[in-house]
């Protein structure tokens, strides 16, 4: 058996409008194809209409493909029987943190997810108090979602999701609604889960910074794939990332000038500290 | 900040009531409202009104939050009252011209002012003493029973709940919506009625649009959290009646007892 756990074949996705007249088929997805490994961390990067959202719904069979197949641990997407079964074992964070949260009481909410799945209470009890402490919030578990800052929120709504014991999360831009405080809270606990709980995560994001935390990068763009690669790899493409209208790390940029001015460096800082070291390294 | 009202007026206790089972509470406000009505002499009614005021000392809530829930409304209440004590039957006690006041016009008055009193005061133990969600929670269980008769229970107890977790979200967003007008030169308050009226209009369109997509979003997150309606579907809280629940209906099956005794033992001094 492979140890893949999503494998996307051969996909392809597009909206049709109808203006009164006309039908017109704007294409999202152009023959996509690729898998995800058992306990991966895979960022998806992409800019506002690389089809990275439309993705997103189709790993849990929210939409299906026109074409080709999505295969989530031997079941496919499309499979009406099974879908609950797909939608407990890949769960979806959205990008709004106010329009996922179904109840007034932040530990009722984490148990819509079990409570729909037809658990027994004590097990949901269970479940929840594991969930909200995996991400941090027991401490907040009675309170009102809307007294809570936008990181806390985002937080609640992967609780849900993990309250329901899958085996991967993808997150379409979870952090695009927050300050910087609430993403490096999402980032941690995005990260954290991975480790500690063995989940699979795909992020999908375009802040270059968080898709370089990630395992493999996945670059899209107008539905296709640029790249494929660990993030190291994919930032040291600055000219071919550029070209596409995609930015690189501000620490992967310098060393990207630096290079230009001559300086010889192979190795590829992807955050602040990695750059620090190196920039002093270099100087010395 | 407008998100800062509570919805219901909840405050949170650890009184005996506070304890007691949501659906015992609920159950127990119907019966105590119809026995309110159904007193019919002074024995019966005192008896009424002061449970009524046992019940609210025994909340712990302070007194001065309750005559805050009866003034909205004590106005309406005299006037009532007052109309009453001119419409009574029987031998005028004082007259003049076509007003006349009887002893009977005088008993309508004072049980009407009590009845009204004692209403109020026991549906906003309810409502202080138990939360939304909780009350909620009550009804879905209590109505239950018309599933069979194919009421749609579930998804009524869950329009609820979703209406009250969005409520503060809506509040916020209107706030936003008008100070985003105002920076644009909008004027809320002033001009007469109908020009503030008009002058809202531009908070309650966008405001509308972004229900919409907010209701779409919803919709989408609690399918990918499984959602697919009531059947099947189990509970986190289930409810558990406690001794303190016997208790408490024990009391009130022999209030209401008395109750019914005082009415048919004593004379009744209005119909």
């Amino acid at each position: 058996m492979s140890n893949n756990f999503i494998e996307v074949k051969d996909i392809s996705f597009s909206y049709r409008e109808y203006d009164g007249e006309t039908t017109s088929t704007e294409t999202v997805i152009k023959d996509l194809s690729f898998n995800v490994k058992k306990g991966e961390f895979l960022a998806l990067l992409g800019h506002n209409g690389s089809g990275k959202s439309t993705l997103a719904k189709m790993f849990n069979g929210m939409l299906s493909p026109d074409s080709g197949t999505i295969t989530v641990d031997g079941i496919s997407s499309t499979d009406e029987e099974h879908i609950y079964d797909i939608r407990s074992k890949v769960g979806l964070v959205l990008q709004n943190p106010d329009n996922q949260i179904v109840a007034s009481i932040v530990e009722e909410d984490v148990a819509f997810g079990p409570e729909n799945l037809g658990i027994s209470p004590t097990e949901i009890r269970q479940r929840v108090d594991e969930a909200l402490k995996a991400v941090d919030m027991y401490a907040y578990k009675d309170f009102a979602p809307h007294k809570l800052s936008g990181g806390q929120k985002q937080r609640i709504a992967i609780a849900g999701i993990i309250a329901m014991k899958p085996d991967c999360i993808v997150l379409d831009e979870p952090t695009a609604m927050l300050d910087p405080k609430g993403r490096a809270e999402v980032m941690q606990t995005i990260k954290k889960l991975n480790k500690e709980n063995n989940i699979t995560i795909i992020l999908i994001t375009h802040y270059m910074d968080e898709a370089a935390q990630a395992d493999r990068v996945i670059v899209m763009d107008n539905g296709e794939m640029l790249l494929d690669a660990p993030p190291r790899e994919v930032f040291s493409e600055v000219s071919l990332l550029k070209e596409h209208g995609l930015d690189v790390p501000q620490s992967a940029e310098i060393i990207h000038m630096l290079k230009d001015c001559g300086v010889k460096e192979d190795k590829l800082p992807l955050n602040v500290e990695e750059c620090l070291d190196l920039l002093t390294r270099l100087i010395k | 900040m407008l998100s800062d009202i509570t919805i219901g007026q909840f405050f949170p206790g650890k009184s005996i009531i506070h304890r007691l089972d949501p659906r015992v509470k609920l159950s127990l406000l119907l019966a105590f409202i119809i026995f309110i009505f159904a007193t019919f002499n002074y024995f019966s009614l005192l008896l009424m009104v002061f449970s009524v005021f046992a019940i609210v000392l025994m909340t712990k809530i302070p007194v001065k939050l309750y005559f805050k829930s009866l003034k909205s409304i004590i106005v309406i209440v005299i006037f009532t009252s007052i109309i009453n004590l001119f419409y009574g039957k029987g031998e005028p006690i004082w007259q003049w011209g076509i007003i006349k006041l009887t002893v009977g016009g005088i008993n309508n008055a004072v049980f009407v002012l009590l009845r009204i009193v004692s209403l109020i005061l026991v549906s906003t133990v309810l409502t202080y003493t138990t939360s939304p969600t909780q009350l909620t929670d009550a009804m879905e269980n209590l109505m239950s029973p018309l599933k069979v008769l194919k009421f749609p229970v579930h998804e009524v107890a869950m329009m609820m709940t979703i209406a009250l977790r969005f409520i503060p979200t809506l509040l916020d967003e209107t706030e936003k919506i008008i100070n985003a007008q105002k920076a644009r030169g909008a004027s809320m308050d002033t001009g007469n009625i109908i020009q503030r009226i008009k002058a809202f209009l531009p908070v309650l369109v966008p405001l509308l649009v972004s229900s919409f997509r907010r209701a779409y979003e919803l919709a989408t997150a609690m399918e990918c959290r499984c959602y697919h309606g009531g059947e099947g579907r189990t509970r986190m809280k289930s409810f558990h009646l406690s001794k303190l629940d016997y208790i408490s209906l024990s009391i009130c099956a022999i209030l209401f007892a008395g109750v019914i005794l005082g009415n048919i033992l004593l004379p009744a001094p209005i119909k």
